[in-house]
């Protein structure tokens, strides 16, 4: 398959991995953080870590859209999803996350709520032109990668004069985020770790471009290189990042060229701005709230926006006070640090949001590193 | 006369003269033998001498017809294979129907030609069968259930108990093909491919194993949860661990691609037509050959080996050349594969 098995073979592999041990410095730490969920995955499913130098040290960031959502957006979202008459469209992974009282959507459901899994915002929106009589609202997260199909579905609805959809809207920005753990990495009393480089997101930088993340680069100097998310991607992107800390470089670069330009998809990024505006803050799980790290749905479609539409009763939440989820999406703690983790916490039953989706640090170390990790290293 | 243009209604499943003229049409006719023949509520059948295995499996796959195969096929070789993997020749299947009203009888009608053709293929007779009809509503489209029984050579005694440290760990052919041919024709993910289901009956291919001498230990059919689930399955019942070299297990180009487009590793997608097999290291060449030379196992290969291992973990030599484990399936990304 082109542009797969080329971007895993094994002897690119080795001669990468045999660079990297040429080119770090003996005795220096190199903490790179991969912002995105997917590398966090492709690094485990792969194994990249027995490929590394033991000076190189991943952190894995908090790029991944159901593990950010904090509790409140998913009580949210349950509550919607209770009121009568309502259907609820969501995509699979958010049903399992648990909000306060560890309930989900995926319990609700069973309790009577109309959950409905879709896999894109098409599909919601199809189901609610073929169900007339039901209010569809749309669960839309993720980062830049889903916010212009949202966007889509947002002006279609209103083309099509529908009375019965609307979007329960959550899309978050990375560079905002990428920002926050720079800003704090440099804050002695914060426990995220000081970083000496980002890999960038691949698929987010595909609508966004390189731009955004220049200023931060130069403004905290430390370099961020785009990658791709297979492993020889990331593993180049690891190599380029090396050189530049051993150069004193701090650059955007981008090993993505196949899919990511310098200024991105401008005709997604022209339609998230007709559709959407900044929110003045967003809570993030983990990160707390971030100043100008969320987009809203503008009062031009109003119509079309579940929040300004359905009332929701305040909603407080309590974190499971042992869970590491959050320390865990700032780079702060590793999924072994946390006491539940493979314990009470597992795929099976989720107690945070970073063992349910498969691009969340918890649920790609237990599925590739085993439950018992320390423990085991395969020869 | 079933009509062709008719459909199923509540009265089909009746007790009454409709249901005894869709079975003698229908079911009878389809199915037909000596046993059925007698239309009792049982089938009366000579014991044969030896062991007995006796497996059931419920078929509720949609869509119904899919590349490769539909659930007629499927029902007769999936439990023809469940038989099957304990080295026996089955011989008689039972089939239950559970039809929703409103269900187009040609529909039926070409699923039942299609479980009678396989079964013949298979040398199994279905002996006995059961059909009910629920309302528009309860069921989708049709269910079905089968049971089958088959006798075990003298000698021949494969359980996943006997799998243990040191064997090594066969695959009859690619993984990944039912799963992915049934996903290709979902309603809301349909696409373009041209993968075909690998639904195929294995007890010919397991006689021909046996009858290489060689020493097996066990064989498993890594349907729903994948290669991985059954892995770990095996592994926990043994008391064992495994190491897989990822390279060594075969992945058509096609259904890599399909399950990078929705996110899935193919190690955990459903076979219908796939074996492990457990067997004693020094037999593993003599093994591979055998299953080479059967047209269900042309493209099988050694994929691994059995280690001891108190956590049972399955652990994996990834393509790249780095470690991973192999866990048991999560959650539940491909609902109604078989």
């Amino acid at each position: 398959m082109k542009y797969i098995e080329e971007f895993r073979d094994r002897k690119l592999a080795e001669n990468l991995a045999a660079a990297l041990r040429a080119e770090v410095q003996p005795g220096r730490t190199y903490r790179f953080m991969e912002f995105c969920g997917g590398h966090t995955h492709a690094i485990f499913r792969f194994g990249l870590p027995d490929l590394l130098p033991p000076e190189i040290k991943m952190i894995h960031g908090p790029g991944c859209p159901v593990c950010v959502l904090p509790m409140t957006r998913i009580d949210a979202a349950i509550q919607l999803a209770q009121t009568p008459n309502v259907t609820l469209c969501s995509y699979g992974d958010m049903l399992r996350v648990p909000g306060g009282k560890r309930m989900s959507l995926l319990k609700a459901k069973a309790q009577g709520a109309d959950v409905h899994m879709v896999t894109s915002p098409h599909d919601a929106i199809t189901f609610a032109k073929e169900n007339p009589e039901r209010q569809v609202i749309f669960f839309a997260i993720g980062f830049e990668t889903t916010t212009p199909p949202t966007a889509v579905v947002i002006k279609q609805a209103r083309e099509w004069k529908l009375k019965n959809f609307a979007v329960f809207c959550n899309h978050v920005l990375t560079p905002a985020a990428l920002g926050w753990l720079l800003e704090s990495g440099k804050d002695e009393t914060s426990d995220v770790p000081p970083l000496d480089g980002f890999v960038g997101p691949a698929h987010v930088s595909a609508v966004i471009g390189t731009i955004p993340y220049e200023a931060a680069a130069k403004h905290y100097n430390k370099p961020v290189v785009i990658a791709g998310f297979e492993p020889l991607d990331v593993m180049q992107a690891i190599l380029m990042l090396v050189r530049q800390v051993n150069e004193g470089r701090a650059e955007v670069e981008n090993e993505y060229t196949r899919a990511v330009t310098r200024e991105g998809n401008v005709k997604a990024q022209a339609l998230m701005k007709e559709v959407f505006e900044l929110r003045e803050s967003f809570d993030w799980r983990g990160l707390g709230s971030i100043p100008n790290s969320a987009l809203r749905i503008r009062e031009s479609f109003a119509a079309f926006d579940a929040e300004r539409r359905f009332p929701l009763a305040p909603i407080e939440v309590k974190e499971n006070p042992a869970c590491q989820c959050p320390a865990i999406l700032r780079g702060a703690k590793v999924p072994t640090d946390c006491p539940l983790f493979g314990k009470a916490c597992t795929p099976e039953n989720p107690i945070g949001s970073c063992m349910v989706s498969s691009e969340g640090g918890c649920a790609a170390w237990y599925s590739y590193r085993g439950p018992a990790p320390g423990e085991r290293h395969a020869q | 006369m079933l009509n062709n243009d008719g459909r199923i209604d509540m009265t089909h499943g009746s007790g009454g003269r409709a249901m005894a003229q869709l079975i003698e049409q229908l079911f009878a006719k389809a199915f037909d033998n000596p046993a059925l023949a007698e239309s009792n509520d049982q089938a009366r059948l000579d014991a044969p001498k030896g062991r007995l295995a006796f497996s059931t499996d419920s078929f509720v796959i949609s869509p119904l017809f899919f590349p490769g195969g539909d659930i007629g096929s499927l029902a007769i070789h999936g439990t023809v294979n469940d038989v099957a993997m304990s080295g026996a020749k089955p011989l008689w299947l039972s089939a239950g129907f559970i039809l929703e009203e409103g269900f187009p009888l040609a529909g039926l009608k070409r699923i039942v030609g299609s479980m009678a053709e396989a079964a013949r293929k298979c040398g199994v007779t279905i002996v006995t069968g059961d059909t009910k009809v629920v309302e528009k509503g309860k069921a989708d489209g049709l269910f079905i259930n089968t049971a089958g029984i088959g006798v075990i050579p003298e000698g021949v005694d494969l359980s996943a108990h006997n799998v243990k440290e040191g064997d090594t760990i066969l695959l009859s052919g690619p993984i990944g093909d039912h799963g992915m041919a049934v996903m290709s024709r979902r309603e809301n993910l349909a696409f373009e491919s041209a993968i075909m289901s690998d639904s195929a009956p294995l007890h010919d291919l397991v006689a021909c194993m046996l009858k290489s001498g060689a020493d097996i230990h066990a064989l498993r059919d890594p349907t729903r949860g994948g290669l991985a689930t059954t892995l770990n399955e095996i592994a926990r019942t043994a008391n064992v661990g495994m190491r897989l070299d990822e390279q060594a297990i075969p992945v058509r180009p096609e259904v890599r691609s399909a399950c990078e487009i929705l996110g899935l590793d193919p190690l955990y997608v459903a076979n219908e037509g796939r074996l492990i097999a457990f067997c004693a290291a020094h037999d593993a060449e003599k093994l591979l050959k055998a299953m080479r030379a059967h047209e269900h196992g042309r493209e099988a290969s050694i994929i691994g080996n059995v280690v001891p291992d108190e956590h049972h973990f399955v652990e994996m030599r990834t393509t790249l050349g780095g470690h991973r484990m192999v866990d048991w399936l999560a959650g539940e990304p491909l609902p109604r594969i078989c």
